[in-house]
């Protein structure tokens, strides 16, 4: 089978030593299984994130990306650019979109670009992995490739918000998208159907900023998981895999809880489903411990 | 005052509605609102919002200048996307709270030591210097941002964590010694350069 080919943005947090390294390392076997490579944009830049507008301003940060648009233009012709962090994906998407609407936009954007030596034809489709999956491998691939399945897990599929909007998957609803559900089914495992706060915003970037008006966020996001008796959160968005595993213990300690909920990525379950190991599944990078799915793994 | 604010205020006199439609991105929608309150219902740390986005909208018609640019609320913003789904205006309000703030911060009216406009800063000024964060150089920016013994104060009390990030190979100590960086930091910086003066120009 020759393998689908992609441009790939990993975005700042995905880089080696930084806080969703153990994402990278669990798309990697993933990605394999499925037959899709990903092939990196040479010098990629920072996106600019949900909140480099207060600096940044509107211009600057559509550069940023256009940048990141013509570099895989360049580079890798004909790939579709795919980024697995939701807000690379929006600042991309939304850029892109953008700029091929508003030729004035483009020109300006071209402008700045030149001074390092680029040039944006805006030729390039910006999309998320998930789509990848949904789209282009599909459900049915995705199931014929496991070979462990995992039984006896409950899991509450925890969306976010960047994921599901404003773009979000077509064909899903923006207040109860279905998709991470049925990836979380796919592989083996039961998804509650019934968490009510998957579309739930845990704060964002202003996890640093307002912490506490966040941790009350978080806090609905993990008791509502332990309400409907799942074991772990899975999530496609790598803000909300590190405000929801991190802030937990400052929590317990504000509030008197008693939360140890693991959160991993849908990458992780399939990456275990399709045979991997703790170390390809990237599950030794926690700070609460996934220990059942860390067991199948070992197994 | 700067020169920015005293230039915006003799160009436009008191018609603030055009000038945020001419000078804030997105601006130009904020006409298009019909005031049914979907939005104001929206946010996720809605509470924390002194004037919610109708609110905002509603101000900025009446020419509330100094209310709307110096209120904390546009930087409650968690980029959370509700607001634009429901809205039956379509309004992009994300972008125009983004807008906002950033027109509010460029004007220096936005309020001093917000929390969320001193982090911005960081996170902008610490990805531009080479292209892409450094979570490290980062956190420890943001830690320090109060003064030096704030600083050890906040450090201390998010240590755990932090060390937990460390012991899960998820937060790289060795990167105060550079970490990652792009390679034609030149042409980003000269590039954004070009940007900045684009848009100043084209907005004043
Ligand atoms: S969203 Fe985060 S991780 Fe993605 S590139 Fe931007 S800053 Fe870096
Ligand atoms: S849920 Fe949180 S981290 Fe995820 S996209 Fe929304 S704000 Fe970002
Ligand atoms: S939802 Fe849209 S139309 Fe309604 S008040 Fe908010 S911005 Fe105005
Ligand atoms: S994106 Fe901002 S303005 Fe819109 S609902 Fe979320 S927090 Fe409120």
């Amino acid at each position: 089978m020759s393998k689908r080919q992609y441009a790939f943005y990993p975005g700042c947090s995905s880089q080696k030593g930084a806080s969703a390294s153990n994402f990278v390392t669990s798309i990697q076997m993933m990605c394999e299984k499925l037959g899709v490579q990903l092939n990196e944009i040479p010098d990629w830049n920072c996106c600019g994130a949900s909140i480099g507008y207060g600096e940044g301003g509107e211009l600057p940060r559509l550069v940023l990306n256009a940048r990141n648009l013509a570099l895989a233009e360049q580079h890798l012709p004909g790939q579709d650019m795919v980024s697995g962090c939701p807000a690379c994906w929006l600042s991309t998407r939304e850029t892109a979109e953008r700029l091929n609407k508003f030729d004035d936009l483009m020109a300006e954007a071209n402008e700045a670009l030149k001074e390092a030596g680029l040039n944006l034809k805006g030729s390039v489709k910006a999309r998320h992995i998930v789509e990848v999956l949904i789209e282009d491998v599909g459900f049915a691939e995705m199931r014929q490739a496991v070979v462990k399945p995992l039984q006896d897990l409950k899991i509450a599929g925890y969306v976010g918000c960047q994921t599901n909007r404003p773009f979000g998957i077509t064909g899903e609803s923006f207040e109860n998208p279905l998709y991470l559900d049925k990836m979380i089914e796919t592989v083996g495992a039961e998804a509650v159907s019934s968490y009510d706060q998957k579309v739930t915003c845990c704060g964002g970037a202003l996890a640093f900023s307002e912490p506490d008006k966040s941790q009350k966020q978080i806090r609905d996001i993990v008791e509502s998981a332990y309400d409907h008796g799942a074991e772990m959160i899975v999530t496609p968005c790598q803000l909300c895999q590190a405000n929801v595993e991190v802030y937990q213990s400052e929590i317990n300690k504000k509030q008197g809880t008693q939360f140890n909920m693991p959160v991993v990525y849908y990458s992780q379950l399939m990456t275990v489903a399709y045979g991997g190991g703790v170390k390809q599944a990237g599950l030794d990078g926690h700070i609460i411990q996934p220990k059942k799915l860390q067991d199948i793994a070992g197994k | 005052m700067n020169d920015l604010n005293r230039q915006a205020i003799a160009n436009y006199k008191n018609d603030f509605l055009r000038e945020v439609e001419e000078r804030v991105e997105d601006g130009d929608w904020v006409r298009m609102c019909m005031q049914c309150g979907v939005c104001a219902g929206s946010c996720p740390l809605g509470n924390a919002w002194e004037h919610t986005p109708q609110k905002l909208f509603m101000m900025i018609r009446a020419g509330k200048r100094e209310e709307v640019l110096s209120s904390d609320s546009m930087w409650m913003c968690t980029s959370c996307y509700n607001c634009i789904v429901r809205c039956p205006r379509k309004l992009p309000i994300t972008h125009i709270m983004h807008g906002l703030a950033h027109y509010a911060h460029k004007l220096n009216m936005a309020p001093k030591g917000q929390p969320t406009r001193d982090i911005a800063k960081l996170f902008w000024d610490n990805l531009v210097k080479t292209g892409r964060v450094n979570e490290l150089k980062f956190s420890l920016a943001m830690y320090f941002k109060d003064g030096f013994m704030q600083g050890i104060r906040n450090a201390l009390a998010m240590q755990a964590v932090g060390m937990g990030l460390v012991k899960a190979k998820r937060l790289n100590p060795m990167e105060i010694l550079g970490g990652h960086k792009c390679k034609d930091q030149g042409g980003i910086h000269r590039m954004i350069a070009k940007a900045r003066a684009i848009e100043a120009h084209k907005k004043g």
